[in-house]
């Protein structure tokens, strides 16, 4: 599997290594959810720099994530969109509304403590 | 963060993608078409040699001015060509007789018409020389080949002059009329051959003068979009104000190659300087369309993709009224009435993102 | 069939082939147009628009029909050059193109096979469908040779 997962505190951290076909898509998803549950994870953070390519398939995988941990009560960010895909994505025009973003790591575990301290007021 | 759905971005720009496929494939059959003429015009001289002699006699029997001019506009297919032909080479020879005298009174007309002024009038002389051989050429053979690339070979010297257009159009309508004189004055006695001349002369006259004009437009053009480019490369930079807040001051002309060009830069630099926010100023920038207002709207949406926000700041009224008017969705940009305002927002948002990042986690940059 | 495609590679090397069985030849697929994309001097962000664009035909092949072909190659006319992509599959085609290709402004896309989004991405957008014969799509990016072709492409895109 090209995603390493970990833990951090209440947060799982899982960072792609490389390039996914969509089995290891599906894959990542599957783990997440069960991980979310396994160690009642708060918050997961999807690191996707090594992604080339976030297409139609991989940003309706990571909604699905968003909106299955949601219901397990854990609140996902991604980070990392490459510029280039970043520019895909918008001319793409993919239907990206519940995915919530962040620079890096750093952004992105702030970001969580906010939400899941219920301090969301503003949607970031 | 909070996402919406990404509609109104580039919804045209698709659709005219798609027609533009057919678009380009025209333009490439026109321009073959226009390098070709000089052959058809040949092939239809030979072509219509059988009509020739049916339409010369038509006209003995009538010649008036008029007739000739209808026949003119009735275009070229219906011209005797043979006749054309051999006319064609009269008149370029009688040209050529009177090459130095007619030259002299073309390079006269063009001091007194006050063109060319930058330029001393020995090199006035220099060019004309080339200009009446190459127009000499032309006339005869029919192809404008020769001529096109001394056009812009003379383009090229003196568009760095401040050459104007009006000047080179006005240099070549005077040749075609000062050589048109000296043919109304030899062939004054006989208006029908006259008017069988100038037949010959006109289009083949008027075909110089598109080639001149259009090669030194041409020239021109390619010669300001260099300078275009060159000045773009300068005038995009994205600066750092503070830590992870980034400006970015747009001046001049947006074009999409450009906003292209912006967002690639702006989405480099989220991610070398981690920044957070990002101020778009638009005080410079005169005016907008569609295409890259949208250019606009995507570059805000790919920032957040990234993880930074973007504010918007100095829209004109003008700019503002044509947003609104095109419709652009401008519902997930934040706009801040001036730089001013826009950065203050902007240390409001950073600094909060940096206390709640760096207090609560710690975690390494 | 990864054999065959790289045997294609080698033997013309304007031209690179890559069967389409299941998802893992998709990363192939990807990673062969951003080559190309790179060799063909496309700048940045264009290799990744392109290698997102086949990413959503070629899936299409390995959800719908199961097995079929990506042909990369280059192309050049007379102001532009670029690179093609042709997506063949011998399935029982798509019966309402139309509908695939419209647009389908929440974002989701007409039936759901991604091409108005590929279509968003590339310069030109062919499509091809019938049941006898099965689904060819082809599409284009372009490269100007010179900023004055561009700018024309440009204006002639705004009138």
């Amino acid at each position: 599997m090209s995603v390493a997962i970990l833990r951090q505190g209440d947060y799982l951290i899982a960072s792609i290594q490389s390039d996914l076909s969509d089995s290891e898509v599906i894959e990542l998803r599957h783990q997440l959810t069960e991980l979310v549950g396994r160690h009642r994870s708060r918050g997961i953070v999807i690191d996707v720099a090594a992604l080339e390519v976030i297409d139609s398939f991989v940003t309706r995988a990571l909604r699905s994530i968003v909106l299955t941990a949601r219901l397990r009560g854990a609140e996902t960010v991604i980070v990392g969109i490459h510029p280039d895909v970043a520019i895909a994505m918008v001319q793409f025009r993919l239907n990206l509304e519940p995915l919530r973003v962040a620079l890096d790591l750093d952004a992105a575990t702030a970001l969580l403590d906010r939400l899941t301290q219920g301090d969301a007021r503003d949607g970031r | 963060m909070d996402q919406e759905p990404y509609q109104a971005a580039a919804d045209e720009e698709s659709d005219r993608r798609a027609e533009s496929r057919a678009t380009a494939d025209e333009e490439s059959d026109r321009r073959a078409e226009s390098r070709a003429t000089a052959d058809e015009e040949s092939d239809q001289r030979t072509e219509s040699r059988a009509a020739a002699d049916e339409e010369s006699d038509q006209r003995t029997e009538d010649h008036p001015a008029s007739e000739a001019s209808d026949r003119r506009t009735d275009g070229r297919a219906a011209r005797p060509s043979e006749e054309a032909d051999s006319l064609l080479q009269e008149l370029v020879a009688y040209l050529r007789e009177c090459r130095s005298e007619l030259r002299e009174e073309w390079a006269r007309r063009i001091s007194e018409a006050e063109l060319l002024g930058v330029m001393s009038d020995e090199e006035i002389f220099s060019e004309a020389t080339e200009v009446y051989d190459n127009y000499m050429d032309a006339l005869e053979t029919g192809s404008t080949e020769t001529l096109e690339t001394y056009a812009r070979e003379l383009s090229e010297r003196i568009i760095p002059r401040g050459v104007e257009t009006h000047e080179v159009i006005g240099i070549v309508l005077l040749l075609r009329d000062v050589l048109a004189r000296s043919l109304f004055a030899k062939y004054q006695q006989d208006l029908d051959l006259l008017n069988r001349i100038l037949d010959s002369y006109e289009p083949a006259a008027n075909r110089v003068a598109v080639t001149v004009g259009v090669s030194f437009v041409e020239e021109r053009e390619r010669v300001i979009h260099e300078q275009q480019e060159a000045m773009r490369e300068l005038s995009t930079p994205v600066l750092q104000l503070r830590d992870r807040l980034l400006l970015l001051p747009i001046i001049g002309v947006l074009d999409s190659a450009r906003a292209r060009q912006l967002t690639e830069q702006l989405l480099g630099s989220i991610q070398e300087n981690r920044a957070t926010v990002v101020v778009i100023d638009i005080t410079g920038v005169a005016s907008i369309d569609r295409t890259v207002a949208n250019h606009l709207v995507q570059t805000v949406e790919a920032s957040r993709l990234m993880g930074a926000s973007t504010i918007l700041t100095g829209l004109s009224s003008e700019i503002a009224q044509t947003l609104v008017d095109l419709d652009v969705d401008l519902g997930m940009m934040k706009t801040v009435g001036d730089l001013q305002g826009g950065l203050v927002e902007a240390e409001r948002l950073a600094g909060y993102w940096g206390r709640d990042g760096s207090d609560s986690i710690g975690v390494e940059n | 069939m990864e054999d065959e495609a790289r045997a294609g590679e080698q033997g013309r090397a304007d031209e690179v082939r890559v069967a389409i069985n299941d998802d893992a030849d998709l990363v192939t697929a990807r990673a062969e147009a951003r080559a190309m994309a790179q060799r063909l001097g496309f700048p940045r962000p264009d290799p990744t628009l392109i290698a997102t664009a086949i990413s959503e035909v070629a899936r299409n092949i390995v959800v719908h029909v199961g097995r079929g072909e990506i042909v990369l190659k280059p192309f050049e006319d007379a102001d532009r050059y670029g690179l093609e992509v042709i997506a063949i599959d011998k399935g029982p085609g798509i019966r309402d193109v139309e509908a695939a290709l419209r647009v389908d402004y929440s974002g989701r896309g007409g039936l759901g096979l991604g091409l108005p989004g590929a279509r968003r991405l590339m310069d030109e957008f062919e499509i091809a469908s019938d049941a006898d014969t099965g689904t060819t799509v082809k599409m284009k990016k372009w490269r100007f040779r010179d900023e004055l072709a561009r700018l024309r492409e440009e204006r002639r895109r705004r009138a």
